[in-house]
């Protein structure tokens, strides 16, 4: 057993360094044309957006509509902080993604407290009224910049620092899937599978919950000063409701409660648009389908009978061996 | 005296706001009442009400009526559709799923309008030409007037509905229990597809008097009042028909008067504040029932 946990981590060590191996030989040999270079940033901070809403949505099982909120909370935040203190930049901006990451996860303890009553679709109603009240904060405060937004952020984490941004995305990777792997973890799967059950055997649901939010929401602040450092400007409007619908269907598209897939379906759906431009009209049309059909062939009948030819399979195999 | 005036017309602009959520909140309320989903489309049966009204009277050149009835008709036969199409396969679903594919069904219907009508918003006329009124001073305006006597008229009609003929007992019982209601001979599926017609058609008179009162179409002009209108679902406490015609009214009113004296920019924040607010006194709303949960 021990053996294949190492066997499986190794595989992942090794898919890791690969890509980060092509993507720096693609950036310094030039493979790829500039439209695909300024698309690695945002690659990889959707990456770690989805796995951080993929905590929330997969594993606690809440639905929530605000994770644009926390980004833009850590984003404003962090470049506020490398705009106005006088270090050097690199100094700076480390302090931005720790000070980003922080508000954001005070977001989500603000956002957390009310959750410990709520469930479903209130609280999926709450977050998204959340996020609109964030997003008419910026608006207004001044040194936010209003409407018009904040410039002229310093370029510190475009596709010419891959590496630090790389680092950063993989270190969110691992502290998911390790939270998800340890006690914390089962406890927080437990509280989706049925919370009273979990209750009822000891596991402090409002603990747990309020725990999965922060985490989620410091991973979406620290990805939303990178978007900030990546594309200098930032506006309330950017990180609007349509922006977490968008990080809802990398999860759901990459089958809830898996970060593998999260990956892979943030990847393909940065990627896709670029790819897709004479389309691009009906990218969202496509979208809202694939939330539908997804949601519906979980549900149907056609899955349960491929789950249950899987399960005999298995069994199958299992017997031959014994 | 000024002053005074300003405060009444203020109240009586928040009325008339809150009179179109308190009809869109309806929806919400009976569809989360009997089927105990969000139906986040709701907001966008609203857009699709609008839009209707623009084909058939702006460019058909239906007579006003006409034009009326029949976006009514298409505002129905789309939640009927909706309910059967993407939510009945989903009844026995977790809520989550459910959930998920409502905001997929509202994310369709706003991008089908986008491809359809295009992003740049519409000039739309109002279609109800009543001259405004002056009482003591009071300026009331004859779109506010209509929107008055259509909100009571409908909301009167719907109260009858639900608590004197048959079918609104119906409605009523498979709210409390579906099993047991469908162990005394109730077509549940049958229910729930009224009440989504029912709801739809409110919901397409409010997209009427909305577009009226704004004059300008966008394929996201639904999405907003829907949220408002939930929130005064909830504010009322959900699954309670006067509890939304009560929590509407409180919003609009809430809504106008922040506008008018605090903040134009803020009023959605203080809005939203007010639902955070409501959810964690008193989560079950205004005049929301407690359901204790039993394993």
């Amino acid at each position: 057993m021990k053996h294949k946990k190492y066997q499986k981590l190794l595989i992942n060590v090794i898919i890791a360094v690969l890509i980060y191996a092509l993507v720096m030989m693609a950036i310094q040999f030039g493979w790829i044309g500039r439209q695909f270079l300024s698309m690695i940033v945002p690659v990889c901070t959707n990456v770690m957006l989805a796995v951080s809403l993929c905590l929330i949505v997969g594993f606690l099982g809440e639905l929530t509509l605000g994770h644009a909120a926390f980004m833009s909370v850590g984003a404003y935040s962090g470049a506020l902080v490398t705009l106005n203190v006088p270090l050097p930049s690199w100094l700076a901006l480390a302090l931005g993604l720790v000070i980003g990451g922080v508000t954001a996860a005070l977001a989500g303890v603000i956002i957390g407290v009310p959750v410990l009553r709520l469930r479903g679709d209130y609280l999926a109603i709450v977050t998204l009224g959340f996020g609109e009240i964030i997003k008419s904060i910026f608006n207004t405060l001044g040194i936010t910049g209003g409407a018009g937004g904040l410039s002229g952020i310093p370029m510190l984490t475009t596709y010419r620092n891959f590496t630090l941004v790389f680092i950063l995305m993989l270190i969110v990777i691992v502290v998911v899937a390790n939270l998800v792997n340890s006690r914390q973890g089962r406890a927080i799967c437990a509280i989706r599978d049925n919370y009273i059950a979990a209750e009822a055997a000891g596991i402090k649901i409002s603990k747990y919950k309020v725990m999965a939010f922060v985490i989620s929401a410091f991973f979406a602040g620290v990805a939303g000063v990178i978007y900030a450092h990546n594309i200098s400007i930032l506006k309330p409007g950017n990180f609007d409701y349509n922006q977490s619908i968008e990080f809802l269907v990398m999860v759901v598209l990459g089958g809830m409660g898996s970060i593998r897939g999260s990956i892979i379906a943030a990847v393909i759906l940065t990627l896709l648009p670029e790819v897709l431009r004479g389309v691009a009209d009906y990218r969202m049309l496509v979208y809202s389908i694939v939330l539908i059909a997804m949601m519906l062939f979980n549900n149907s009948a056609l899955k349960a009978k491929l789950v249950a030819r899987k399960n005999m399979r298995k069994s199958t195999e299992v017997s031959k061996e014994a | 005296m000024d002053l005074l005036i300003n405060i009444v017309e203020q109240l009586i602009n928040g009325l008339r706001t809150g009179s179109i959520y308190a009809l869109i909140a309806l929806g919400y309320t009976m569809v989360y009442g009997i089927a105990k989903m969000i139906n986040f489309a709701h907001g966008d049966i609203i857009m699709v009400g609008a839009y209707s009204l623009y084909v058939f009277y702006g460019i058909l050149g239906l007579p006003a009526v006409a034009a009326v009835l029949l976006s009514v008709v298409v505002c129905v036969v789309l939640g009927v559709v909706i309910e059967k199409v993407a939510y009945k396969p989903l009844r026995n679903a977790q809520p989550l799923a459910v959930l998920i594919t409502a905001i997929g069904v509202s994310f369709l219907l706003q991008n089908l309008a986008l491809l359809i009508f295009k992003a740049t918003p519409i000039p739309f006329g109002s279609i109800i030409k009543v001259p405004s009124v002056q009482i003591a001073g009071i300026h009331i305006s004859g779109i506010t007037i209509v929107t008055l006597v259509v909100t009571t008229i409908s909301m009167i009609a719907l109260t009858l509905f639900i608590n004197r003929t048959k079918a609104g007992r119906a409605m009523r019982a498979v709210s409390e229990d579906k099993g047991a209601a469908e162990l005394m001979g109730i077509s549940v599926n049958g229910t729930i597809s009224l009440t989504f017609a029912i709801g739809s058609a409110l919901a397409a008179i409010a997209g009427l008097l909305f577009i009226c009162q704004y004059e300008s179409l966008q394929p996201t002009l639904g999405a907003l009042p829907g949220i408002k209108a939930f929130v005064a679902a909830v504010l009322g406490g959900i699954g309670s028909v006067p509890g939304a015609m009560l929590g509407g009214i409180i919003l609009g009113i809430i809504e106008s008067l922040s506008k008018a004296y605090i903040s134009t920019q803020l009023s959605d924040a203080i809005v939203f504040g007010v639902l955070v607010i409501v959810l964690l006194v008193k989560p079950s709303g205004l005049l929301g029932k407690i359901r204790i949960e039993k394993v």
